[in-house]
C-alpha cells in the first residue's frame, strides 16, 4: 500500500545520502544522449519534486539551484536556466507538501504535474527571451511523461524505509 | 515549570522564511543568465562545475555508444557492399578532380609568385563524426567525438562533403559542440561567387537561412551560389556555403534574401573541422596623425 498520511503505514526516517544519491543517479540518467526524442521525463526534476513533497525539511530549494547548475553544465544550457525552473519547483513542492501527502499517488501525480509544467515554461520563457527558437509544444510532453512515473518511482524511492529493523507481523511498518 | 531558555525544537528553526530564500534564489539565477547569455562571462565557472559531471556524462553516454557500435556490427553484409561500391565511384571520381586540383594549385602558387602575392591561408583539418544532438532542446548544436586533444579549438568551421554546417562553439578534452548554420543565434560572413557582393547569413530556424545588410539595389539572383569571405579571419574563404532560393526587395532599404544550405545540415554524419593553420596577423595599429 502506498505510504500517505492517511494510511496507517510507519516509515523509516530518511537517509539523506540515499537521497542525494538518487538525485545523482537522475542526472546520470538525464546525460544519457537521446537526441530529441519527446515525451522523455525529466528525471532530476521528478526526483527534486519527491523529495521536496516527502522531506520538506531536509531537502529544498538549495538543492534545486546547485542540482540546476549541474544540469546546465551537462546539457551545455544556459547557465541559470535549469537552476531558475528548480528552485521555482522546489519552493511549490514544499508549500505543497502538506497537503499532497494526504491523497493517494495518482492524484499527487494530477498535484505535481502543474509543478512540472511551469518549471518547463519558466526555461522556455528564459530562452526565447534570449533569442532561442520555440521547441514546439511536444517539448511539455516531458512533463506528462514524468507525471505518469510518479507512482512508479515514489515506490521505488521510499524502498530502503519499508525495511523494518526486526521483523514484527503486529506492527505496521 | 520555564521553557525560557530553552531552544525550540529543530521543526521550528528554518532559518529565513522560505519566501526570502526564494527570492534570494531566483535573484541569483537571473544574474547568472544575463551573465551568461548577455555577456559569456561563465566559462570559468562552467569548466569549473564540468569537473563533477563529466564523469557522470561519460558514464552516461556509455550505453548510447554500445547500441551505435552494436548497430554497426550488425549492419548486413549487403549494405556494407553496396556502400563500398558507392565509395569506390566516389573515390574515382574525387582522385580524378584531386590530379587536377594539384595541378591548378601549383599553377596558382606559380602565378602568385609571379604576382608578388602573398600566399593563400594554409588550412588544417580534422575529421570527425558527429556523435548525437546537443540535450539542449532550444538549439541546434550536435556533439563530435573529437576535443582538445585531437587539436579542435573554438571557432574552426565544420564542413560535410557538399558545404559548411557550423561552427565549434565549445571544446571538451575528447568531445565538442558544433552550433549549426541554421540556429538562430548563428552568423557566418559570407559572399556571392557570381559577383563577390558580401553579406552575413544568419540562422532562422526551421533550416533555413538569411543573408541581411544587403542593400536593396544590390544586384543578387535566387540561383546564387554563397561561399565563406573570410573576412572575419577565423572561417576559411571559399567554403560553399547555401545557395539563394528568393530575394524580396519591396520591403525597405534593404533586401530580404532567403537562402538554403548546400550542405545536408540536420542529416551529415561524418564531417571535418577546418581552420586556418596560422591566424592572420592583427591589423597594424593607425600611425599618430602628428610625424609627417
Amino acid at each position: 500500500m502506498h505510504p500517505t498520511n492517511r494510511s496507517s503505514r510507519i516509515l523509516q526516517p530518511v537517509k539523506l545520502w540515499f537521497v542525494y544519491l538518487s538525485l545523482f543517479v537522475a542526472l546520470g540518467l538525464e546525460y544519457i544522449p537521446t537526441g530529441r526524442t519527446p515525451g522523455l521525463p525529466d528525471w532530476v526534476a521528478l526526483v527534486l519534486a519527491f523529495w521536496c513533497v516527502r522531506e520538506p525539511l531536509a531537502i529544498g530549494m538549495g538543492a534545486g539551484f546547485a542540482f540546476g547548475l549541474l544540469m546546465d553544465v551537462g546539457l551545455g544550457a544556459a547557465m541559470g536556466q535549469h537552476a531558475l525552473a528548480y528552485v521555482v519547483l522546489a519552493y511549490l513542492a514544499n508549500a505543497l507538501a502538506r497537503r499532497v501527502l494526504w491523497f493517494p499517488a495518482w492524484q499527487q501525480a494530477l498535484h505535481v504535474l502543474p509543478l512540472l509544467l511551469l518549471a518547463q515554461a519558466i526555461m522556455v520563457l528564459v530562452r526565447l527571451l534570449a533569442g532561442a527558437e520555440f521547441p514546439g509544444w511536444s517539448y511539455f510532453l516531458s512533463s506528462l511523461g514524468s507525471a505518469l512515473l510518479w507512482a512508479p518511482l515514489s515506490f521505488l524511492l521510499l524502498l530502503p524505509q519499508y525495511q523494518p529493523d526486526e521483523r514484527d507481523d503486529n506492527r505496521p511498518i | 515549570m520555564s521553557l525560557v531558555g530553552h531552544q525550540p525544537p529543530p521543526i521550528f528553526r528554518r532559518g529565513p522564511a522560505p519566501l526570502a530564500r526564494l527570492f534570494v534564489f531566483v535573484a541569483l539565477c537571473l544574474v547568472l543568465l544575463v551573465a551568461d547569455l548577455r555577456f559569456r562571462y561563465l566559462e570559468v565557472l562552467r569548466n569549473a562545475l564540468s569537473v563533477v559531471t563529466y564523469p557522470l556524462q561519460m558514464a552516461a553516454s556509455t550505453p548510447a555508444d554500445v547500441v551505435r557500435n552494436a548497430t554497426r556490427y550488425f549492419g548486413t553484409l549487403v549494405d556494407v557492399q553496396l556502400e563500398n561500391a558507392d565509395l569506390r565511384r566516389l573515390q574515382l571520381d574525387a582522385g580524378e578532380r584531386l590530379l587536377r586540383f594539384e595541378q591548378l594549385e601549383q599553377e596558382n602558387l606559380h602565378l602568385r609568385e609571379l604576382l608578388q602575392m602573398s600566399e593563400r591561408v594554409q588550412t588544417k583539418s580534422i575529421a570527425a563524426d558527429i556523435l548525437y544532438n546537443a540535450p539542449d532542446p532550444f538549439a541546434r548544436k550536435v556533439i563530435l567525438d573529437r576535443g582538445t586533444q585531437q587539436g579542435v579549438e573554438a571557432g574552426l568551421a565544420v564542413v560535410d562533403a557538399n558545404g559548411v554546417i557550423g561552427q565549434v562553439t565549445r571544446v571538451h578534452p575528447v568531445q565538442s559542440e558544433v552550433t549549426l548554420l541554421t540556429d538562430r543565434n548563428q552568423s557566418i560572413p559570407v559572399s556571392v561567387v557570381r559577383n563577390g557582393v558580401r553579406g552575413v547569413l544568419y540562422g532562422v530556424g526551421r533550416g533555413m537561412l538569411e543573408m541581411r545588410h544587403v542593400l536593396a539595389e544590390v544586384d543578387i539572383q535566387p540561383g546564387d551560389r554563397l561561399v565563406t569571405s573570410g573576412l572575419d579571419g577565423i572561417f576559411v574563404p571559399g567554403l560553399p556555403v547555401a545557395t539563394v532560393t528568393r530575394v524580396d526587395r519591396d520591403q525597405d532599404a534593404f533586401a530580404r534574401i532567403e537562402c538554403e544550405p548546400l550542405a545536408a545540415i540536420e542529416r551529415s554524419v561524418q564531417v571535418l573541422v577546418i581552420g586556418r593553420a596560422a591566424y592572420p596577423p592583427p591589423p597594424p595599429p593607425p600611425e599618430p596623425a602628428g610625424e609627417r
